[in-house]
């Protein structure tokens, strides 16, 4: 026991003398956790559209009047040919390009129909499904007033409707906010924990001092414990800065659930993910390779975790390769407890399978890492 | 001239010889543009969704099996009251659910009018928006075609053309901006490590104190990498044609020269962070601490640019894969000339420039 608490003691004035290392772990997670959610924005709004009018009736200024009133949509160009939209797309500068066709409103009223050109550039998937469907939402509304126009409704409902009431639960007013905070800020925690233990770890042997320790009667697991509880409450702390100061004051978010059970699970969690920085390190001889390592597993996990994309529309060998990945769990965790205030018993799988990528990492490393060289 | 290429042998000799870090330089690359090739993709589906339905007659059963039918959806009917369906929505097993009320055909029938509820798990809204509307579109579609007289009408009859990308495959989106960032992350990377290893290990005096020029020491290190990126570059596109079938519009040839104009921007970003840093410890959190998430937000391809705050608009500009990104799918995917990308490769050559300036005399030839 006093062995662990005298490299204990060495380890944090080593970490509180670099002056460089200690606002790096506090100072730039913090800020990314402020600035990068204001950021991570789906919400699809300010679409650009370029308007082709081959036409110039009323209808035709009618619709697009009710197109730019709907707010979704901004006029990146009104011009007279289908190449000059074309241009404004290839440009970036138009997300959307509308063709009126010649005689939109003759055609219409004589002939019942009329066909309508919508392009969408569809390089993101997104943006074009949903300006799309927009748009083609305005499409109906003006094709019903222009009915309205012409024929008269029947004085009462005879057919039958099927009402569709939609709620959101857990954030009716849909504040993206909401869903990104929880999730950068066990990504940033994820970093920290895995890049500093594996660094630290590998300077020794760099340095040469790993052989000094070894060569004392200090046990392995002394000094593996040694190196990983400073960590740990390193992690413990800039986690709690980052949910009760940025994400509680600055975005308003209140957690919903038992606060005691998300950091049980916080603690398993950086007790995984310590021990994969110290399983990099028993691989790597140098930082450099340490580095790199430890950057293609966070590459994969910061986009295979269900941070931006979801992991439920990944193909299935993907969403295994996800599971995979710790913070899949841990970043699941934090928004089911932050939002929707879910027990210890609703996340008793979760629970398992952090704590499993706790034990197996760690007795993987402790297993691998040899005195002896 | 001599010296330079002796220099430059000797960092070819440090690369080749550490095989774990070569390894991860030319495996990271490969492995990253295939998996998020083919497995990231913004688009919902196979959600799971629960079906509530406290009449079972045969309205509910056959919009039921419409819901089926979209294929959006994996449906999970085993829930029969509204305390299990809280609890599901807990667990995280559903993101949405169809509530059917009681007597639904009766009312259908009699009433002319019934409500169902869908509810979603807004706490990730980009979903829960999603999922609802392709819900509502299912039963309204489904309430249309239950209508026997149609009344007679004018119909605006909208023609929707996907330009660029018909299948609307994710890759065509994803790629380029894996492109921006795995070459940027791994240039600045293993640049300013390399340089401050020197440092740390003390060879950088000897180094400095050779008839050598301490700028061509510099210029030595950068040149290893960025051959080690331009092979890179070469086996992200053969992957990018032959696995995800992206096409290469443009002009190779454009391509491939504003590409090296990026991994030299990234180099000399290295560079910069390695005069201004003393450790390697310092000098890879930076690069990667300090760069992964921003580069990965303000590229572009993950959230739209124009969608942000304007502070962070601007700030995204000084955000180099930013610019990369825009020519990367303007040549190849658009397959526009150098007429369409002049102002973004200035941009990016500027850069460069500039943070050449800045780590030429920031860097120290002097020791402390």
């Amino acid at each position: 026991m006093r062995t662990i608490l005298f490299i204990l003691q060495k380890e944090f004035k080593q970490i509180f003398r670099n002056k460089a290392l200690l606002p790096m772990i506090f100072v730039m997670p913090l800020i990314q956790l402020i600035i990068l959610p204001l950021a991570a924005d789906y919400e699809v709004k300010n679409i650009n559209l370029a308007i082709v009018d081959n036409d110039h009736s009323s209808y035709s200024q009618q619709l697009v009047s009710k197109i730019t009133a709907s707010g979704y949509f901004k006029l990146a160009g009104y011009s007279g040919s289908y190449n000059n939209a074309f241009d404004l797309i290839e440009k970036d500068k138009a997300d959307l390009i509308m063709e009126i066709p010649a005689g939109f409103e003759r055609n219409l009223i004589r002939n019942g129909n009329n066909k309508l050109l919508i392009a969408v550039n569809a390089i993101n998937g997104v943006k074009a499904n949903l300006g799309g469907a927009y748009l083609n939402r305005i499409l109906m509304d003006f094709n019903a007033e222009v009915n309205l126009q012409w024929f008269q409704s029947p004085r009462y409902n005879a057919q039958p409707t099927i009402e569709v009431a939609s709620s959101n639960w857990y954030n009716p007013f849909m504040n993206y906010n909401f869903f990104m905070v929880p999730g950068i800020l066990a990504a940033l925690i994820t970093m920290i924990g895995s890049y500093l233990t594996a660094l630290n770890i590998v300077k020794e042997k760099e340095i040469g001092t790993i052989e000094q320790i070894n060569v004392t009667p200090i046990k392995k697991i002394h000094f593996v414990l040694g190196k990983l509880i400073p960590f740990w409450i390193l992690g413990m702390v800039v986690f709690s800065v980052g949910l009760w100061i940025i994400s509680y004051f600055v975005y308003g978010i209140v957690p919903l659930g038992n606060v005691a059970v998300l950091y049980l699970f916080l603690a398993l969690y950086l007790i995984a993910i310590l021990g994969l920085g110290l399983l990099i390190s028993t691989y790597a001889d140098t930082q450099q390779q340490a580095m790199s390592i430890a950057f293609f597993f966070m590459m994969i996990f910061m986009l295979m975790s269900g941070l931006f994309t979801s992991v439920d529309s990944m193909p299935t060998w993907a969403k295994a390769i996800a599971h995979l990945s710790p913070l899949t769990y841990f970043i699941e965790v934090m928004r089911m407890i932050v939002l929707k205030g879910s027990s210890l018993a609703d996340l008793k799988w979760h629970l398992l399978a952090i704590l499993s990528f706790a034990l197996v990492l760690n007795t993987w490393a402790v297993l691998n890492y040899k005195k002896t060289s | 001239m001599k010296q330079f290429f002796i220099f430059v042998k000797k960092e070819f000799r440090h690369v080749f010889r550490d095989r774990k870090t070569l390894l991860m330089l030319f495996g990271l690359p490969i492995v990253q543009i295939v998996l998020f090739g083919f497995a990231l993709t913004n688009e919902i589906k196979n959600s799971k969704i629960a079906i509530l339905d406290y009449s079972k007659d045969a309205l509910t059963q056959e919009i039921i099996t419409k819901i089926e039918a979209s294929n959006y959806f994996e449906i999970d009917q085993s829930i029969s009251s509204h305390k299990q369906l809280e609890n599901a929505f807990k667990e995280g097993n559903i993101k949405s659910a169809v509530v059917f009320p009681d007597n639904f055909t009766d009312n259908y029938r009699h009433l002319n009018k019934v409500q169902i509820q869908v509810i979603s798990d807004a706490s990730d809204p980009n979903t829960a928006t999603t999922l609802t509307n392709y819900l509502s579109s299912i039963i309204t579609d489904y309430n249309q075609s239950q209508l026997t007289a149609k009344p007679l009408s004018y119909q605006i009859i909208p023609e929707i053309r996907m330009l660029y990308n018909p299948e609307l495959k994710g890759a065509f989106n994803f790629v380029p901006g894996v492109m921006a960032l795995v070459l940027l992350l791994v240039c600045v990377m293993m640049t300013s490590i390399s340089i401050v290893k020197e440092k740390e290990l003390g060879t950088m005096e000897i180094l400095l104190v050779s008839p050598f020029k301490p700028i061509l020491v510099i210029i030595s290190k950068a040149v290893p990498y960025l051959i080690v990126s331009l092979i890179n570059l070469a086996v992200i596109l053969l992957l990018s044609v032959f696995a995800l079938g992206l096409p290469i519009n443009g002009s190779l040839l454009l391509l491939i020269a504003v590409s090296t104009l990026y991994i030299i921007t990234a180099l000399t970003l290295g560079l910069l962070i390695s005069t201004t840093t003393a450790s390697q410890q310092t000098a890879m959190l930076l690069s990667l601490m300090g760069m992964l998430l921003p580069t990965m937000l303000f590229a572009g391809f993950m959230f739209p640019i124009e969608n942000m705050p304007i502070p962070l608009q601007v700030i995204s500009n000084v955000v180099p894969a930013k610019w990369y990104y825009i020519i990367v799918k303007s040549i190849m995917i658009k397959g526009l000339g150098f007429s369409a990308i002049w102002k973004e490769t200035g941009i990016l050559a500027g850069m460069t420039l500039v943070l050449l300036a800045i780590s030429i005399k920031k860097f120290k030839i002097r020791l402390e």
